[in-house]
């Protein structure tokens, strides 16, 4: 089984607060820790499950700058075979469907029986490229996946629902199963697991390489453009208690109090 | 000019998101100076679809025994066709387990511009401008989005459903397609989330945990904390992801919808997911160190501040009160 897991670089935003730089469409970046988006570790730990039991190679594959290449290290680390860098150059502007045909074209080169995703971008907040892709190579999608198992020509996946209800379904193989996080505990990478990974091989590509014109990708090619980013206006304020700590806490046992709330 | 909105139902129920997307759809066609739809899919769907009319202008109704069960396959299918015939200029769908399995690859298939996790819109100068989140509810970004049509997935529990009662026009929609064939996927059953220990939605005070906590150790004095008011300890994803709390004590989208009468969220920035479950609550009290989280925009009181060191004081000020 050759699994293919489309990984994303991405800045933690999670527990800092957010800037927007002066073009108005960036963020500051200069100050964040970047991570492996976090369904896509799902999405690994699954590709690497499967193949524990079954055997094959496990290739990741990511979009990305040079830096992308620290994250891949960390797959490669946890236990994935080969990594696949595709340099943005010439991507910028473009937009989740752009990128999934960016990866369709690489797909379509190469021979896979499974290609994993996360089902959600955390930094964009896009969940389009796993079921784009699929489209794309004409292949069946599964979104939101939790549990996958791998039969003789297919797979069983069961996809979360809204108030977490599971949907079981059957897709036929080659698909795309894009994860939600949850469903497996994802691995740390080993001592020895990162010493392999420095010479386990790191492909780098371009668009030219997969044979796409520059007019295909990017602003032009994508059918979003941004305007501007910015910091949502907090619409219902809460009343934010000012003082120390305890002044703070002593303010909120008062208001529990005085309304009766326990 | 068009805006058609996709209502989504389960097991013979329309979907809250449907009311809140024909609502802000009906906004969207006013400033278009166009048409709202509705356009709803299923094997036995008149009574929906009648239920509609009160909401739209026009219900398209779509009927087929294939269609009994979603599937992006076979939506797709009658979409393609519809979207083709109907023009819309704006598909609209709501951002959740239907709509992020069905959007992208139509979009593909229509080559149409899509955005997710969409908060706003706007037709101006004959363009749609969107407004969408990013970041966690962090941040937001507007966007101009093609139009041949534009699809837009929708947050789900953020638009406010209009108790507006109308007489619309009920449309029936001919599915002549044979879409049993060639299908790559197959439908096989619904497992519902079984619940063992404490029903939440059942709870007046509920503690919400989230990211804040940040190692499973310092649950401890937050259960304790939660035990000494009363309160039944509850977590947003991440929490549940990393195995401290069963997924029966999540509360969000994709867990359970609460309406306690006072929530105490500690450390939880507030991603909409989790908002989309908590903010009908009678009282929220939110904890966070980031002034600027999405938390504090439905919380009534708030403190910035780390929870570790707010919790214990909180515990000890709240039990001298009682005695």
């Amino acid at each position: 089984m050759k699994v293919a897991v489309c990984v994303k670089r991405i800045p933690d935003t999670a527990e800092s607060e957010i800037k927007v730089d002066d073009t108005g469409k960036d963020i500051i970046k200069d100050k964040l820790a970047f991570i492996i988006n976090e369904p896509d570790n799902y999405a690994l730990e699954e590709a690497l499950i499967l193949r524990e039991k079954s055997g094959g190679t496990v290739v990741l594959v990511s979009i990305g700058p040079k830096e992308t290449e620290e994250v891949l290290r960390i797959g490669l680390a946890k236990g994935a075979d080969e990594a696949v860098r595709i340099d943005n150059a010439g991507l910028a502007g473009s937009d989740a469907i752009v990128l999934a045909g960016v990866l369709a074209a690489y797909f379509r080169k190469e021979q896979f029986d499974l290609v994993f995703t996360g089902c959600i971008a955390q930094d964009t907040q896009d969940s389009q490229v796993g079921p784009a892709l699929a489209q794309f190579l004409g292949w069946p999608h599964a979104m939101y996946a939790i549990r996958f198992e791998n039969k003789d020509n297919e797979v069983v996946v069961r996809r979360e629902l809204e108030g977490g209800s599971l949907e079981v379904k059957r897709l036929n193989r080659p698909c795309v199963v894009s994860f939600q996080t949850g469903g497996n505990a994802p691995r740390y990478a080993s001592i020895l697991g990162i010493r392999q990974a420095r010479t386990k091989p790191l492909e780098r590509l371009d668009i030219a390489s997969l044979g796409l014109e520059q007019d295909e990708v990017g602003d032009t090619g994508s059918k979003t453009r941004l305007i501007k980013l910015y910091v949502p206006k907090v619409s219902s304020a809460a009343e934010i208690l000012q003082g120390t700590v305890d002044e703070k806490v002593s303010k909120i046992a008062t208001i529990i109090k005085e309304k009766g709330l326990l | 000019m068009s805006v058609t909105v996709l209502a989504e139902h389960r097991q013979g129920t329309i979907r809250d998101v449907t009311y809140e997307m024909l609502a802000a759809g009906r906004r969207l066609a006013h400033e278009m100076d166009g048409e709202l739809e509705a356009v709803i899919l299923g094997d036995d769907c008149e009574a929906m679809a009648s239920e509609l009319t009160r909401h739209a202008p026009r219900v398209v109704c779509g009927c087929h025994p294939a269609l009994r069960y979603f599937s992006y396959e076979t939506y797709q299918h009658v979409l393609l066709k519809l979207i083709k015939e109907r023009k819309p200029a704006v598909f609209m769908l709501a951002d959740s387990a239907l709509g992020a399995d069905l959007g992208p690859s139509l979009a593909v298939k229509l080559d149409a511009g899509i955005v997710s996790d969409v908060v706003d819109f706007h037709w101006t100068d004959n363009e749609l401008v969107v407004s969408r989140g990013m970041h966690g509810g962090k941040l937001n970004a507007d966007l101009s989005v093609k139009h041949s049509p534009a699809i837009v997935m929708v947050r789900q529990s953020f638009f406010r459903p209009e108790p507006i009662k109308i007489k619309g026009e009920l449309v029936h929609y001919e599915v002549n397609a044979d879409l049993e064939t060639g299908l790559q996927t197959r439908h096989l059953g619904i497992e519902e989330l079984s619940i063992s220990g404490i029903d939440i939605t059942k709870a007046d005070i509920l503690v919400g945990v989230g990211r804040g906590v940040k190692e499973e150790k310092n649950l401890e004095p937050v259960q304790e904390f939660a035990d000494s008011i009363g309160a039944v300890l509850v977590g947003s994803r991440p929490v549940v992801d990393a195995g401290w709390l069963p997924k029966e004590r999540q509360v969000g989208s994709s867990g359970k919808t609460v309406k306690p009468k006072l929530y105490i969220a500690l450390g939880i920035s507030g991603a909409f997911q989790h908002i989309a479950g908590m903010k009908g609550a009678d009282t929220i009290i939110a904890v966070n160190k980031d002034p600027n989280a999405p938390i504090f925009a439905v919380a009534d009181y708030g403190i910035v501040d780390d929870l570790h060191k707010v919790v214990p004081v909180l515990r000890k000020r709240l039990q001298e009160m009682k005695s």
